[in-house]
């Protein structure tokens, strides 16, 4: 067997001979092709890089007298091939690539060997008929290894031309899976066929034949699981790499390099086993390393890639020129030309047809045409001929030329016609218009609907299993296989999203300097309100440091306001909007971060579900709370009824009320639910604030030796509605608005302190929505927070309230953990602001007290 | 009415459909149909069957009853035999009080739609305008709009009625999951609770306004602060609907 029998060499240096000097120019071919636009919109790179090669040789063959420089099979699958397959495993769009397994197995396996045989057999039969010359000495095992050899379509052939031609999604994850997947069948039926022949026909037994056809599945589904194992331990090895960071990208190449070698030395294909590293290896290496290492990983492997790219296709051309091992015979030539266009397009339509039964869009006609076309043939042919033993096989000349030719032809003619019947058949093309917030939104909406229908339906086809095995793997793989930061990855989006956000402050202050202008406050834009205190303080810290302390690349990149928006919105959809279960989009950056966040999104989309149904079930069955029924429902356990009645608040709040009543639940009523206000705290510290406030009440009750655990109707009074109506300092709801922004203008440079009221006052209009429930709730939380936090335990005093039991407890309460914030929160306020502080402190605390009480008074009536 | 236009021949024909047989306006029970009618497996989407089906329905109410598949219009027939019987066979797995219609509480049951942020709007659009019970039909209606486009309907009749499953109404469905008051708009209100549900709770409120606002006025052509359905369907116009709100199984 002679593919996988080179050893695995030192550094061939040797035998290239002046390779390496020459080597060094190659690379700059593609970059003198990129200037001239207007030649590479109309001929493909590789038909450039082929026609150069042919010119090259010719000179060196004038020269020198002999052909230099060949294409040497050992080199082209020890040193070319496995980046270019490594690069296209890597960045294969999974998704989009495990959504069409299917067609893309049926062609790469059944397609493949229909077109072996039928080429193979019909070559045969145009000998037999005397067309062939005499000295094509050949038997019908030969011409089935030459039919084998040349009917595989070439990855990197198929990849050079339609890269160009941007074809739509699915058509190229078709044709390019097809050529990569191809390689096990085509090796297989190469290897078998080439040891037959070498054994003679005649010795050929039944019991060959079977082997030929368990090697084929040993061979293919060995390569994958070489490529599987190496997968694993790339992912494994990378998660250790926290401290070696500068040399966590070789690991990527090292391991995809391992991993083809060590199918290679086992005779298995190397091929697949690269390509399902590179696949399966993708997710989580890039959520593993960091990113700078990403980028150099992207980089280096475009880059060594496309570079041999360019040396395969200059040294075919090269090669080319070498008429030494030329043998031409016209029937031979342009029989295989026919055969192979004929058997493609017939094998082709054929299995669609049969596909098409299965699939959601079928493939039509043009669709076809562009498959059948596009089945180009490349250096994998050529390095499979050059290899055959010239003893054993007579007629290897004549295959050799024919061989060139093809892929001449496939290159030249079908790269070069490609385009124009593309566009003539207008085959629908991939479009880059950049996605709206819209489509976003809406889009994710669909796949939600789907997948809801889906299981109203009960349907469990491949989604379901996609969904099994993303279970797996996050319940197992990703824990074992990320780091623990890396598999939290929530955070780090928000990190993005705050990154960007401050970048966006910069930037806009940067533009115009007038940012807190009124005018822009008055825009409904993202940046002008979530970021208004971000921007603030980066405006603030740019004034107090030199001035000209500037981000370079700010400056570079100053873009238009919306494109920002853009930038920031999209950040943040892409960080929180619910993954849905059923995605068509396949996209890179995207990807890896669905399923980890998986478990979590569902149980938050659970509760609220839930939520939202208890809610709706309590307003339509038990719209009069009764007194029987609110006897009941405590009896059934406290948690429920202030549950549903801390929903309820929550409910006829104004939504930015929203996750401050949701954490007063979760804090003070259910233990389970911690663990969702424990996330919230981190990102939010208006949150922790309230949550605290309301434990620290809460432990004093319960210092306090309270038969209640939590705070039920009766420890406050009756009716805290009236009772907050009454309230003497209910007046001076205007002057703690007015006194907060004058507290925070503090910090805010005087010029501002226009824009930052509006803001707060904007804001406070935002808060509070028209139909809503008594309103100051909502203000307090929604303005003067972080005071109020500093007023949180001294200010009983000046609340009289009617239990005695909330008495006891402030004397408790005194050496709760609240004093010892107050410290840390120091440097906000000056000292001489207590006495100021004090005054206001009676409403902010009363006003805790009852927002802390609400969900009973709900639960009440 | 219709049943003058059915050929004689077509009439005479039997329709077995789910264990029903039935010849001219006759309607047999399995044990009562003889000689054993042939078994017309799948309504090919042909008019002509449909319409002898229709002629059946209006002959017969308790029949149109009991045939539960076959809504009165043709455009939302799904047409596949078995699909219908695995349908219908769903629908009796879900109907717990076996009282031949499906409630709210019926869908909730389905695990998979408790963890779906839609959830909830998804299963009220199952249910007509004021009710709280869904039969086969209506089952089926609603499953229609996601049946994909076949090359063949796409030709067809551009003045009949349009199919359930057209693009437009497709987009309709999603947009009818928004639009709660039923004013034809999508208001700020309202696209920011379906935001609530679609995003997780890491993102404050403010923030969900603001993604709201830029939403809307990216869409908004009018300056109504709202999404009206043309504004939604320009919106979406580069987006393959056809595909992405289809499912195969619904063939």
């Amino acid at each position: 067997t002679p593919v996988p029998s080179w050893p695995v060499r030192t550094w061939p240096w040797g035998s290239w001979g002046l390779g390496p000097r020459s080597d060094a120019l190659f690379p700059v071919c593609p970059a003198v092709f990129q200037l001239s636009r207007k030649v590479t919109s109309v001929v493909p790179e590789s038909c450039l890089l082929i026609l150069l090669g042919l010119g090259l040789g010719g000179i060196v063959l004038a020269i020198a007298k002999r052909a230099e420089y060949q294409l040497e099979p050992s080199m082209f699958f020890l040193f070319l091939l496995p980046p270019i397959v490594l690069d296209s495993g890597y960045f294969m769009p999974s998704r989009l690539f495990f959504d069409n397994l299917g067609a893309i197995l049926t062609y790469a396996v059944i397609g493949t060997l229909w077109n072996s045989f039928a080429t193979g057999a019909a070559l045969w039969g145009v000998k037999q008929a005397g067309l062939m010359d005499a000295g094509v000495d050949a038997g019908l095992m030969d011409f089935l290894l030459f039919g084998s050899l040349i009917s595989a379509v070439d990855p990197v052939a198929v990849l050079a031309v339609f890269e160009e031609v941007h074809i739509n999604e699915t058509l190229f994850i078709i044709v390019f899976g097809e050529s990569l997947l191809n390689d096990a069948v085509t090796v297989v039926l190469y290897k078998v066929f080439n040891s037959f022949v070498e054994m003679g026909p005649a010795h050929v037994q039944a019991t060959d034949y079977l082997k030929g056809v368990a090697s084929f599945f040993v061979v293919s589904l060995g390569g994958a699981a070489v490529g599987l194992l190496f997968a694993f331990l790339l992912a494994l090895i990378t998660r250790f790499t926290k401290r070696v960071r500068i040399i966590e990208p070789l690991f990527v190449f090292l391991l995809a390099y391992m991993a083809y070698l060590a199918a290679e030395m086992v005779s298995l294909s190397s091929i697949l086993a690269v390509t399902f590293c590179g696949i399966c290896c993708k997710k989580y290496v890039e959520a593993n390393i960091s990113r700078k290492s990403r980028t150099t990983v992207k980089y280096t492997m475009k880059t060594l890639a496309s570079s041999s790219e360019t040396v395969i296709f200059m040294f075919l051309g090269i090669s080319a020129v070498d008429t030494s091992k030329w043998a031409w015979d016209t029937a031979l030539v342009l029989g295989t030309l026919l055969f192979i266009l004929l058997f493609r397009a017939v094998g082709v339509i054929l299995q669609t047809w049969v596909l098409n039964r299965f699939r959601l869009t079928p493939l039509d006609r043009i669709d076809q045409v562009v498959m059948s076309y596009g089945g180009l043939r490349g250096a994998v042919a050529f390095a499979l001929v050059i290899l055959l033993d010239g003893d054993k096989v007579r007629a290897k000349d004549y295959f050799v030329a024919t061989t060139i030719v093809v892929v001449f032809f496939t290159v030249l003619v079908q790269g070069l016609t490609i385009k124009p019947l593309v566009k003539w058949l207008k085959v629908k093309r991939s479009d880059h218009h950049k996605p709206t917030l819209n489509e976003e939104l809406h889009e994710h909406a669909f796949d939600h609907i789907l997948a809801a229908v889906e299981d109203v339906v009960g349907h469990h086809g491949y989604r379901y299993w996609r969904d099994r095995w993303e279970q797996f793997d996050k319940r197992y793989l990703s824990q074992l296989l990320m780091r623990k930061s890396a598999y939290r990855l929530k955070d780090e989006i928000w990190d993005v999203y705050c990154k960007l956000n401050i970048r966006d402050a910069i930037s806009f202050v940067d533009q115009g300097g007038h940012v807190l202008s009124a005018s822009r406050l008055t825009l409904p834009s993202m940046p002008s309100r979530t970021s208004m205190s971000e921007s603030s303080v980066t405006n603030l810290l740019r004034e107090s440091g030199s001035g000209a302390c500037l981000d370079l690349q700010v400056i570079d990149t100053v873009r238009s306001r919306r494109d920002k928006e853009d930038a920031v919105m999209h950040h943040v959809l892409c960080g929180s909007l619910y993954k849905p279960r059923r995605r068509y989009k396949a996209s890179y950056s995207r990807h890896f971060i669905s399923p980890s966040t998986q478990e979590r999104q569902d149980k938050e989309i659970f509760q609220q579900n839930m939520k939202r149904r208890l809610e709706t079930f309590k307003s339509t069955k038990h719209n009069v709370c009764s007194a029987k029924s609110k006897a009941r429902l405590k009896k059934d356990g406290r948690k429920k009824v202030r549950c549903v009645g801390a929903l309820t608040c929550t409910h006829r709040a104004s939504p930015s009320f929203l996750p401050a009543a949701a954490v007063l639940v979760a804090v003070d009523s259910d233990d389970e639910e911690s663990d969702s206000s424990e996330t919230e705290k981190e990102e939010d510290e208006g949150i922790v604030f309230i949550a605290r406030a309301t434990d620290a009440i809460l432990q004093g009750k319960k210092a306090s030796g309270s038969l209640d655990v939590c705070p039920s109707p009766r420890i406050i009074p009756p009716s805290p509605t009236s009772a907050e109506r009454e309230l003497p300092w209910k007046g001076d709801r205007g002057d703690l608005a007015v006194y907060i922004s004058s507290e925070t203008t503090k910090i805010v440079p005087v010029d501002m302190q226009a824009a930052w009221k509006q803001s707060i006052s904007s804001l406070e209009s935002v808060a509070s929505p028209p139909g809503a429930e008594p309103g100051p709730h909502a203000k307090t939380v929604a303005g003067p927070a972080p005071e109020e936090r500093q007023m949180m335990p001294e200010p009983r005093t000046c609340f009289q309230f009617p239990n005695p039991l909330l008495r006891s407890s402030r004397s408790q309460s005194a050496g709760s953990p609240e004093r010892t914030e107050q410290p840390e929160l120091q440097p906000l306020m000056a000292p001489d602001e207590h006495g100021r502080m004090s005054t206001s402190a009676g409403p902010s605390n009363s006003r805790w007290l009852i927002q802390f009480n609400r969900p009973a008074r709900f639960s009440d009536g | 009415m219709m049943g003058d236009a059915i050929p004689a021949k077509e009439a005479d024909h039997h329709y077995r459909i789910m264990g029903f047989c039935c010849r001219g306006s006759e309607i047999f029970t399995p044990a009562t149909c003889t000689p054993p009618p042939p078994l017309f497996g799948v309504c090919k989407g042909g008019t002509r069957r449909v319409e002898a089906l229709q002629h059946f329905l209006s002959k017969s109410v308790a029949f149109a009853e009991k045939l539960p598949f076959v809504c009165k219009d043709p455009t939302c027939l799904i047409v596949s035999h078995s699909q219908i019987t695995r349908l219908y066979s769903r629908f009796t797995s879900l109907d717990k009080g076996e009282n031949g219609t499906l409630s709210r509480e019926d869908f909730q049951r389905i695990p998979e739609l408790a963890i779906n942020p839609l959830g909830d709007r998804i299963i009220n659009a199952f249910f007509p305008e004021g009710e709280d019970q869904v039969n086969f039909r209506g089952f089926m209606r609603t499953l229609a709009h996601f049946r994909p486009i076949e090359d063949n309907e796409k030709s067809k009749d551009q003045n009949g009625p349009e199919p359930l499953n057209s693009r437009s109404n497709k987009l309709h469905f999603a947009f009818r999951l928004y639009d709660l008051d039923k004013d034809d708009k999508i208001s700020r209100d309202e696209l920011l609770q379906v935001l609530r549900m679609m995003v997780g709770v890491n993102i404050s409120d403010e923030q969900l306004g603001s993604i709201a606002d830029r939403t809307i006025q990216e869409a908004d052509q009018d300056g109504d602060s709202a999404i009206s359905f043309t504004e939604f369907v320009k919106v979406l116009e580069k987006v393959d609907v056809e595909q992405k709100m289809s499912i195969r199984f619904l063939h």
